[in-house]
């Protein structure tokens, strides 16, 4: 199953020439067996193991999956300060482990639904770089044909992106409801964050999905701050693994994204053995504020932030990991940096050269397998012809 | 001939409001096992107006689901369903409950197929008696009609009588989008007879198409669900004293069938809406906003006339309720006053 999901993200990157990596591995391990960091557990007797065996091929899936996003998450910064992107910009660099591991732990065929912050989770879902990229600049060429935006992105069994706070909850307890009704082993993964976590609707979520045992692992990604509130100036308990009360819960150390793909497996299988719901909480950090227009510095140190890059970056313990335990080289990563730039270069001049959608098409997508009617524009005598 | 096909016909029967929605939804759950039910009490309680009678004991646990009174939740979880390949009705004990969980109706399902650039549609159903009942006072009698109505990416219908709520839950549950269906608790004991047409099993009213109840030449009077009934009374009473009235079932708040209303006017001259919701911003506003817009306005010789229920919340006491809502004198009064009478 990780194989299909492997060759699916794969499918769209370059492949290096078979002689240099014949020449590059001939000195490396296969595969390697990591310890990783046990999770705090809530009504669980067990939990995720605390070794798990990384492939050299999967680790460096893992590494160019993590940099993509990183460096899309970045090059988006920069768009929207040349004021390509307008409007909401959640940015999720520092949350890399986070939707790459979820991603590393379920199929294809599973589900997964999330909140504003989604632009990681749009490409491990399946989207293209340039497509969200794309989106996020408004072009036709977007993986919403530029009708969305930065929220509101979609793919298959990927339900967004979604803007209003906590309204996924309820919807990813609904997708899990469809999974059970169809009888096809499938989980949904329903993700929030920690200010998220307070919503009413959330609670709501949990006493269903636990009534019906919806296979629904719900997942607080815990960055410590809703916008610009601290997590213990929100919340009562910060032990959101445990809010779901009746619910079983485990905290993760959401910046390995070993210990993510771990526990996310954990979970699903827990899921998929028709035990109800399960939530995990992964402590995660991001280094952007809020969004575009939160400098982030006004609740937070710069300390603070400095210090999570040095001690816990995702990208770099994987790095760390892999060339210590001599699963990969330097200069191998090197390489793929300088693939994953030229993807993003590539991505990012499309996104800024593509058309607009043509003005024509405002009245379309209203109605689905509707005939075309006219939708009314600012006035009597305009109006825009809709297509479904 | 006449004989011979008089017996071939199957005969009319009577059926009441609320059958006609149980007929409906029965045919549609046996049609196609995508669809299923859920809400506060509709499975073994059979309904909390015992619309769903029977409907638990006939399929089960899995397609008709009794929930927590959780209206956000479980709205959104029908929305969720709905994204994921099946074909919820998600009913509101009433719809003023939807209140709660109008953000997953609005946000959730009615604009996704358009943010997603048309890849994500939402086939959902929200069902349940809307407006006034009766002595149910102030929060339990909201006309949410106007507030469904103002957003695209909803259909929104109301029924008036039993071939309509049959025909219209149909076409709602066959209906890849999000639809509104608007009932109404003082119609569903109400009996009709059924035309044999809608006898069978693929009997569908079209959303988006207004019915001429009864056809006249003074004027022309708009309304949507029990109220047509109304302006049926009314019209009987001023048949007598010579006023023909062209009594119009909107069956459909959104997509408004406007033409069916402008022809009427370009043919009676004068027009009158009857709503039981409240006066500002509602639905007879739409209409006559949209004559004025249209070819209907040169033909009018009065200025449209609106009928509605009071700009107040419902009040408890018999004499005020029954004054907060438009009652048969009253739609007879604002003819008349329409037609300098």
């Amino acid at each position: 199953m990780l194989t299909a999901a492997v060759s699916r993200v794969w499918s769209g990157v370059a492949q290096k020439p078979a002689s240099r990596v014949l020449v590059a591995s001939c000195n490396l391990s296969k595969d390697a067996t990591f310890e990783i960091k046990k999770c705090d557990l809530y009504r669980l007797e067990e939990g995720p193991p605390d070794t798990t065996v990384l492939t050299r091929e999967d680790g460096l899936k893992y590494y160019r999956m993590m940099q993509t996003i990183r460096r899309m998450e970045l090059r988006a910064d920069q768009l929207y300060k040349q004021k390509f992107i307008r409007g909401f910009c959640h940015l999720c660099d520092g949350q890399e482990a986070c939707c790459v591991g979820l991603e590393a732990g379920i199929n294809p065929t599973d589900h997964v639904i999330t909140s504003y912050r989604a632009h990681g989770l749009c490409y491990t879902r399946g989207l293209s770089v340039r497509s969200i990229l794309a989106e996020l600049t408004g072009r036709k060429g977007g993986c919403a044909k530029g009708k969305g935006g930065s929220m509101h992105m979609y793919a298959k069994n990927f339900y967004g992106g979604n803007g209003i706070v906590g309204a996924q909850g309820p919807l990813g307890a609904g997708i899990a409801l469809a999974c059970k009704y169809k009888g096809e082993n499938e989980v949904c993964l329903t993700l929030y964050g920690d200010g998220a976590a307070n919503q009413g609707q959330i609670a709501e979520a949990y006493n269903m999905a636990a009534l019906w045992k919806l296979p629904c692992v719900f997942i607080c990604e815990n960055n410590l701050y809703g916008m610009g509130t601290s997590a213990e100036r929100a919340a009562a308990s910060t032990d959101y693994y445990k809010r779901g009360n009746f619910i079983p819960g485990l905290r993760v150390d959401g910046m390995d994204v070993l210990c993510v793909r771990e526990a996310t497996r954990f979970a699903a299988d827990y899921c998929r053995s028709e035990k109800g719901p399960i939530v995990m909480e992964l402590l995660t950090y991001r280094y952007h504020g809020h969004s575009m227009s939160d400098p982030g510095v006004s609740y937070r140190t710069r300390q603070e932030i400095q210090s999570v890059r040095s001690k816990s970056d995702p990208i770099m313990l994987l790095k760390n990991r892999m060339v210590d335990s001599k699963l990969a080289t330097i200069e191998e990563f090197k390489e793929i940096d300088v693939e994953v730039r030229k993807e993003i270069d590539d991505a990012v001049h499309f996104a800024t050269t593509d058309p607009e959608p043509a003005l024509e098409e405002l009245g379309h997508h209203i109605y689905c397998d509707n005939p075309p009617f006219e939708v009314r524009g600012t006035s009597q005598w305009i109006k825009f012809k809709s297509l479904p | 001939m006449a004989a011979v096909s008089g017996l071939m016909r199957r005969p009319l029967e009577q059926v009441t409001v609320r059958d006609a929605i149980n007929q409906g939804m029965d045919e549609e759950l046996e049609r196609d096992e995508k669809v299923f039910l859920l809400g506060e009490e509709v499975a073994q309680y059979d309904g909390a107006y015992k619309v769903s009678r029977g409907l638990w004991k006939k399929y089960g646990d899995k397609r008709i689901i009794d929930t927590p009174i959780s209206e956000m939740g479980f709205a959104g979880i029908a929305v969720g369903a709905a994204m994921a390949g099946l074909r919820p009705i998600c009913e509101f004990m009433t719809f003023n409950f939807s209140m709660q969980a109008i953000d997953q109706v609005i946000n959730s399902a009615a604009k996704t197929y358009y943010m997603s650039g048309g890849l994500q549609p939402v086939p959902i159903v929200f069902r349940g008696p809307n407006g006034a009942s009766a002595g149910v006072a102030a929060q339990h009698s909201q006309c949410f009609a106007a507030w469904y109505g103002h957003c695209p990416g909803l259909k929104v219908v109301s029924p008036w009588n039993s071939e309509d709520a049959k025909g219209l839950i149909k076409s709602a549950i066959r209906d890849n989008n999000p639809v509104v269906v608007l009932e109404n608790e003082l119609m569903y004991g109400v009996p009709f007879e059924l035309p044999s047409e809608a006898q069978s099993k693929d009997f569908l009213i079209p959303i988006g198409k207004a019915k001429i109840e009864r056809q006249g030449t003074h004027i022309t009077v708009v309304a949507h669900s029990r109220p047509v009934g109304h302006c049926l009374e009314a019209a009987t009473v001023l048949s007598k004293e010579g006023i023909e009235c062209e009594v119009i079932n909107m069956r459909t708040i959104r997509p408004m069938d406007i033409e069916t209303i402008e022809a009427s006017v370009m043919k009676t001259n004068h027009l009158v809406t009857v709503e039981g919701g409240w006066p500002q911003f509602g639905v007879g506003a739409e209409v006559c906003a949209r004559i004025m817009e249209g070819p209907a306005f040169n033909f009018l010789d009065a200025p449209a006339v609106r009928v509605t229920g009071a700009d107040v919340p419902m009040p408890y006491a018999k004499i005020l309720e029954d004054n907060s809502i438009p009652q048969v004198k009253d739609i007879i009064f604002a003819i008349k006053k329409t037609l300098n009478i």
